[in-house]
């Protein structure tokens, strides 16, 4: 798993059926990655309804958050509308896991992402990333003290 | 993780007063898991209320209940009037039934002074005690509802291992 420090690979991902995002656009900006198993998973929800609320506080720091998980871009829309997220979720469908492969946080035994955060700075720098158990919904105060050591 | 700020005085609580056991939770109105934990935490108190102080905290996901925010301003109206956990009870207790006249309804069934409270609900100062308490909550690492504290340290089971604990170390 890349840590800080590590320049944080580029990537494009679909973002909806029909528009793609590409990290590097975002330099000059403060951006989160959370990969996540999957959509529907009840923790993986709180996690991302949590995120939800939380963007404001991440504009605070001029912080954008993107989910990121191998569901396909018709499966995070399906997910996303009935959640009302109001931010990104990637689609590492396509090749399977690329990105997450990456950054060191793709689980070969389920053929998912494992559940892990990245804080990357406004140079493409990693500057904080933690791996969280599968089954516990990291929260995001450790987010936003990473967002302030910035 | 740990509770941060500790519990004051700007805090809805029950039970005994600076108990040497305080239980805080976080909730949000609309969360069927808060609606479950409801009564368990209800019976905790009934039981171990002379020993025990219970405070709740406003944790609304706003963007995934329609009713969550606006149910924590009637009931910090309700508080200014002396029935926050009346109007907590009342809310929970009724959680099918949610809804913005619903909420209204209630005020009126707790007698609350229509006039104080139509004008308590606008009130800039209930939005932002409803936000610091979210805030509160995220920085002390509550990741969804309810997160349960106990002595300042968050627990992490659920409210039926809390009362199974309660029950331990109040013997």
């Amino acid at each position: 798993m890349l840590q800080k420090n590590d320049v944080a690979p580029d990537f494009t991902l679909f973002a909806t059926p029909d528009q793609k995002i590409t990290l590097s656009e975002f330099r000059g900006k403060n951006v989160i990655l959370a990969f996540y198993p999957a959509d529907w998973s009840p923790v993986c929800s709180d996690q991302m309804a949590l995120y939800n609320e939380m963007l404001k506080y991440f504009k605070k720091y001029d912080a954008e958050i993107f989910g990121i998980s191998v569901d396909s871009k018709w499966c995070h829309m399906a997910f996303s509308q009935s959640r009302n997220l109001h931010f990104p979720l990637l689609s590492d469908f396509e090749a399977k896991g690329e990105t997450s492969k990456k950054y060191g946080v793709y689980n070969t035994i389920e053929g998912e992402c494992n559940r892990a955060l990245f804080v990357i700075d406004k140079n493409g720098i990693i500057q904080w990333s933690y791996l969280s158990p599968m089954a516990v919904n990291p929260g995001a105060d450790a987010i936003l003290e990473a967002l302030e050591n910035l | 993780m740990s509770l941060k700020p500790a519990v004051s005085k700007t805090d809805h609580t029950q039970g005994k007063k600076d108990a040497d056991i305080v239980i805080v939770e976080y909730g949000d109105y609309q969360c069927p898991y808060c609606g479950a934990a409801y009564p368990i935490l209800k019976e905790m108190m009934k039981k171990y209320g002379t020993q025990v102080e219970f405070v709740f905290r406003n944790f609304p996901l706003s963007e995934m209940h329609q009713y969550a925010r606006p149910a924590a301003i009637v009931a910090e109206a309700a508080a200014l009037q002396g029935k926050f956990w009346e109007m907590h009870d009342a809310i929970y207790e009724n959680q099918e039934y949610l809804s913005e006249n619903f909420l209204l309804e209630l005020a009126e069934k707790l007698e609350l002074d229509p006039h104080q409270f139509n004008t308590d609900i606008k009130k800039l100062e209930l939005a932002s005690k409803i936000d610091s308490d979210f805030e509160s909550g995220v920085m002390s690492g509550v990741n969804g509802t309810p997160s349960l504290f106990v002595n300042g340290t968050k627990f992490n089971g659920g409210p039926q291992d809390l009362l199974q604990l309660i029950s331990e170390i109040t013997k």
